[in-house]
């Protein structure tokens, strides 16, 4: 008889099963860690190189000349900015039809659900300039972007002055197979998000724009330039998109190809590149490198302006020119130079970037980790749930030692179902509440209360959910049966909830690796031991301090301390509201999905596992 | 005794003629090698004398007019663009997707239909000498064309054997500049055919130099030594075989080129470059009075006779229309009359008899 039909050898495998199941929910659980963390050291990484193959070895040599003239531009540039007090429409427009490009603006405005703090902005009104550079010979079916944006003060000058350099330059050579659109966009991704929308007849976040009069072929790759200095150091790759989605890894790749090539020092996340990977310190500086990217991932924020293009399958990223303290600096011809040979291997492409990864984590610009190698550490996570499922069901048929007859059986399994039902129930309109109540009661809470408006909804929302904490206590008034002493209920409850956690984790682990398993680590061990059996108050001060808002309290305190730049209490506090409100905004603004995610599913799971804590 | 000075033509025992098949089989700008070795090739032969009329070019992409050649209607063969290969009055006879397996084996075996112009044939009689020049991308006994088919080395053995059962070629000679390429010729059985590539089993073969400008690599490694090589030879120089044989050794090739002369029936160091690659008639000259036998009979002087018995003579009828209208096959064997028609009458006979009595039989006759 085979394995699981033999009733002998089943009794003994479900009996290891429950006999084991602790130890070996603690070993997957340490071995799902030290897998993620062993993924930053170097031998288990694999060297970066080019899929591509029309992006091949062959390397152009690149002839920008004209740096000098891109930065005397910029500061022209800055000084119609500041004469005009936002986006010098006309003198770019100008410009641009100077330099030979066709030239089409789109103005576009949006009312914030609430004010943004941060960037100190509510109505928004603005007006995107692109000029578009036609292929000479080619038909107008493809087309790149390069794109800088236009930032109040004094940030970003050098970019646009490179952008319309390079403008320039491109203008004059007969060797481009698509178009290319220079795009100067106001109020960074408000302004990018209505250019994308209008490009691609499509509105999704409710915005109002104009239609675009000019447009180009469909975007095969795109980057966005921040430049805010006159010479640089280093060149920053900034990849990370909306809703952590990443750009194929062939445009990292060609970026690093190309800062080999012509020599810049290149970095990401900030941090270069060291070769002592067996030392400690080597290896933690390759952690940290990949823990701020997992960080960034997770946030679902789109961290530059390229992020919001991989919605549209367009492969984005942004480089960012860094001047810190190192003797040896980068002028603008030079980085003219590395744009212009990236574009002319990307004019190459004959069909959009598919032959490299989507789904990877870099421990640094030379080497990455790709999702066949990172996914057995969610998956050893999600182990321990399927396990503590089987232990449940296991525990949940054999028939219970005290049995009373077996006509109550019937009703019990009803009044078990009931009562499952009616936490459910209850933790999934606490989540709907949590994601709709607070900007819809923004106005009455300024009015009661002496606080701004965006304060006003982060801390509703924070009330919110702590308001779900109480839940437990009253819901026992909504028990449809609540005579009977239910010893299998909290059972079944948990058996759903842990289904329902490892559904929830897995899907969140394929789109957004780094969410899903920051979720999973502070989760799983809370859906693995919770049980109304456990001491109450050292188990409910542990479930608030892994409940998903506390994880995010950590994390905010524990990027600020891979970046370098940690943080007191009161700041990190104030970064932390500010964190809660960039969610919110984003999710409205452009459609992040993890406020809803958080608010919809995690929330309204955790709450579930409270209320067996609380189960009587 | 007629004493001539000739200059002998056809000194030899028959009329040979070169003809030249080159294909290029990759498409797409970063194979802009192919097309280059493929126009190279082409160019030393028309300078050593082959015509268009007698080269079949098929190139799978248009190099020269792509949208992202910065130097548009030259395809370069040398680095610094010291050689533009495309040239004035270049003939592509099969050009973009007109490159296909199909349509090179039909060109290999003639089977192509009646409508297919003349420059598109392979006009190649049992006296001629055939070059065969591929290059493209290749494997363990294939050859890739236009990245969505393989022509296989059975294949293109079978082909050559269909060409020789068919009397299309005296000699041929196949040269392959791709990785692998010693396994396109494995398979080869057929008489006369000897065979170069540009590498092993196993091996790639190698590209020799990218162009700073352009951004592609201008040639493959094996074409460009076999060129320089091809470059000394001028129609009248008496190079052979075996010095093909050696070109371009591993130390510059990296790969090793490999050849394969079994099939062929003379010695590799007998036969001439030229026999393969130039178009040459072969001109002895001689200063010797060589008799030419009368074939001219003089003419009898004829008693001039009163009658002059001519014969008369008349065109013969170069369409018979009269025999074609009046076409009936003449019976030379008598046959009964139809059998139908006598049983008819022999019935209708033994009816009116049977009706009437035979006494009126008198009546009839």
């Amino acid at each position: 008889m085979g394995l699981l039909s033999d009733p002998n050898r089943r009794r003994a495998l479900i009996s290891m099963l429950t006999r084991l199941n602790a130890p070996i929910c603690v070993v997957c659980y340490f071995a799902g860690v030290a897998w993620f963390m062993g993924l930053a050291f170097e031998p288990f990484t694999l060297r970066t190189y080019m899929s591509e193959n029309a992006m091949g070895s062959t390397m152009v040599e690149e002839r920008f000349p004209a740096g000098e003239r891109a930065l005397a531009t910029g500061r022209e540039f800055a000084a119609h900015k500041k004469k005009v007090g936002g986006m010098p429409v006309d003198w770019l427009v100008k410009n641009m039809q100077d330099r030979g490009l066709e030239v089409f603006t789109q103005s576009f405005s949006r009312t914030l659900p609430f004010p943004d703090e941060n960037k100190e902005r509510y109505i928004v009104k603005g007006t995107n300039v692109y000029g578009i550079l036609r292929a000479p010979r080619a038909p107008r079916t493809e087309a790149l972007v390069l794109s800088a944006p236009c930032s109040p003060g004094d940030s970003n000058n050098q970019a646009v002055g490179l952008l319309l350099g390079l403008a320039q330059y491109f203008r004059n050579q007969i060797y481009w197979a698509k178009d290319i659109i220079f795009l100067v966009n106001e109020h960074d991704l408000i302004g990018m998000q209505a250019w994308l929308e209008g490009y691609h007849h499509t509105n999704t976040t409710g915005m109002s724009w104009s239609p675009l009069q000019g447009r180009g072929g469909s975007i095969q790759a795109a980057l966005s330039l921040e430049l805010s200095s006159d010479v640089i150091t280093s060149l920053d790759l900034v990849l990370e998109g909306l809703n952590g989605q990443l750009p194929n890894l062939d445009l990292a790749n060609l970026f690093y190809a190309f800062c080999q090539k012509i020599g810049v020092l290149c970095t990401i996340q900030g941090k270069l590149q060291r070769n002592d990977w067996d030392s400690v310190s080597g290896y933690s500086h390759a952690v940290q490198t990949m823990m701020l990217m997992v960080m960034k991932q997770a946030s679902g924020r789109p961290w530059g302006d390229h992020g919001l293009f991989l919605r549209y399958h367009i492969e984005a990223a942004t480089i960012k020119g860094v001047n810190s303290f190192r003797q040896y600096k980068t002028d603008a011809t030079t980085i003219g130079r590395l744009l212009e040979g990236m574009y002319r291997k990307l004019n190459n492409l004959l069909e959009r970037l598919h032959q490299s990864y989507f789904f990877y984590l870099m421990p640094s610009l030379s080497h990455f980790v790709s999702i066949g190698y990172y996914m057995p550490a969610f998956g050893l996570l999600a182990v321990i749930l399927l396990l503590r499922a089987l232990d449940l069901w296991v525990q949940l048929n054999t028939p219970p030692s005290t049995t009373e007859d077996g006509v109550a059986d019937i009703d019990q399994v009803r009044h078990t179902l009931l009562s499952v039902l009616t936490p459910l129930v209850i933790s999934h309109l606490t989540g709907v509440a949590l994601y709709a109540l607070p900007i819809r009661f923004q106005e009455t809470a300024v009015e009661h209360f002496p606080v701004s408006e965006t304060e006003a909804v982060v801390l509703t929302a924070i009330a919110i959910y702590t308001a779900g904490l109480a839940l437990p206590h009253n819901t026992h008034r909504y028990y449809i049966m609540s005579a009977v002493p239910d010893v299998r209920g909290w059972r079944v409850l948990k058996l759903i909830a842990v289904l329902y956690l490892a559904v929830l984790l897995g899907c969140t682990a394929l789109i957004n690796f780094s969410l899903g398993f920051i979720l999973a680590l502070t989760l799983v061990p809370l859906a693995a031991f919770v049980t109304p059996h456990v001491p109450k108050v050292l188990s409910a001060f542990i479930l608030v301090i892994l409940s998903p808002a506390c994880t995010l309290l950590f994390s905010v305190f524990f990027f600020q301390e891979l970046q370098e730049m940690p943080v007191s209490f009161q700041d990190g506090w104030l970064l932390y509201l500010s964190v809660i409100s960039q969610g919110i905004l984003d999710h409205s603004l452009y459609g992040s999905l993890v406020y809803p995610l958080i608010a919809l599913l995690v929330y309204p799971c955790w709450l579930l596992f409270w209320n067996i804590l609380f189960w009587k | 005794m007629k004493i001539l000075t000739l200059l002998g033509l056809l000194s030899a025992c028959f009329l040979a003629n070169s003809i030249n098949i080159e294909v290029c089989t990759s498409r797409f700008w970063f194979n802009y090698r192919h097309v280059a070795n493929t126009l190279s090739v082409y160019r030393s032969v028309k300078r050593l004398g082959i015509p268009d009329s007698h080269i079949v070019l098929m190139l799978a992409d248009d190099m020269a007019c792509n949208h992202r050649n910065p130097k548009p209607a030259t395809v370069f063969s040398h680095k610094n663009m010291e050689l533009n290969v495309y040239g004035d009055d270049v003939e592509v006879d099969y050009r973009g997707y007109e490159v296909t397996v199909e349509n090179f084996l039909r060109v290999l075996t003639g089977r192509l239909p009646p409508s297919t112009p003349r420059s598109k044939r392979l006009l190649s009689d049992d006296r001629s000498n055939i070059l065969i020049y591929l290059t493209g991308h290749g494997g363990n006994g294939f050859l890739k064309f236009q990245d969505s088919e393989e022509i296989s080395n059975v294949e293109l053995a079978d082909a050559f054997e269909q060409m020789w059962q068919k009397r299309r070629y005296n000699e041929l000679l196949f040269i392959i500049d791709t990785c692998q390429g010693a396994s396109m010729y494995e398979r080869f059985y057929s008489p006369n055919i000897m065979a170069l590539a540009s590498s092993q089993v196993g091996e790639d073969s190698l590209s020799h130099q990218p162009d700073l400008a352009i951004g592609v690599h201008l040639m493959d490694r094996y074409t460009f030594y076999m060129l320089e090589f091809l470059e000394d030879i001028h129609p009248a120089s008496k190079t052979n075989m075996n010095d093909l044989f050696k070109v371009c050794p591993k130390s510059q090739c990296v790969s090793t080129p490999g050849h394969r002369t079994d099939l062929f029936l003379r010695d590799p160091g007998s036969v001439l470059i030229t026999d393969f690659f130039g178009s040459v008639r072969k001109v002895e000259l001689t200063m010797d009075a060589i008799n030419l036998t009368d074939p001219i009979k003089q003419m009898e002087e004829n008693p001039v006779n009163g009658e002059e018995q001519k014969e008369v003579y008349s065109y013969a009828d170069q369409l018979p229309v009269s025999e074609i209208i009046h076409q009936k096959p003449k019976q030379k064997d008598w046959h009964p009359p139809d059998g139908f028609i006598l049983g008819l009458w022999t019935l209708i006979l033994l009816v009116f008899f049977k009706t009437y009595g035979i006494k009126h039989l008198k009546h009839i006759f």
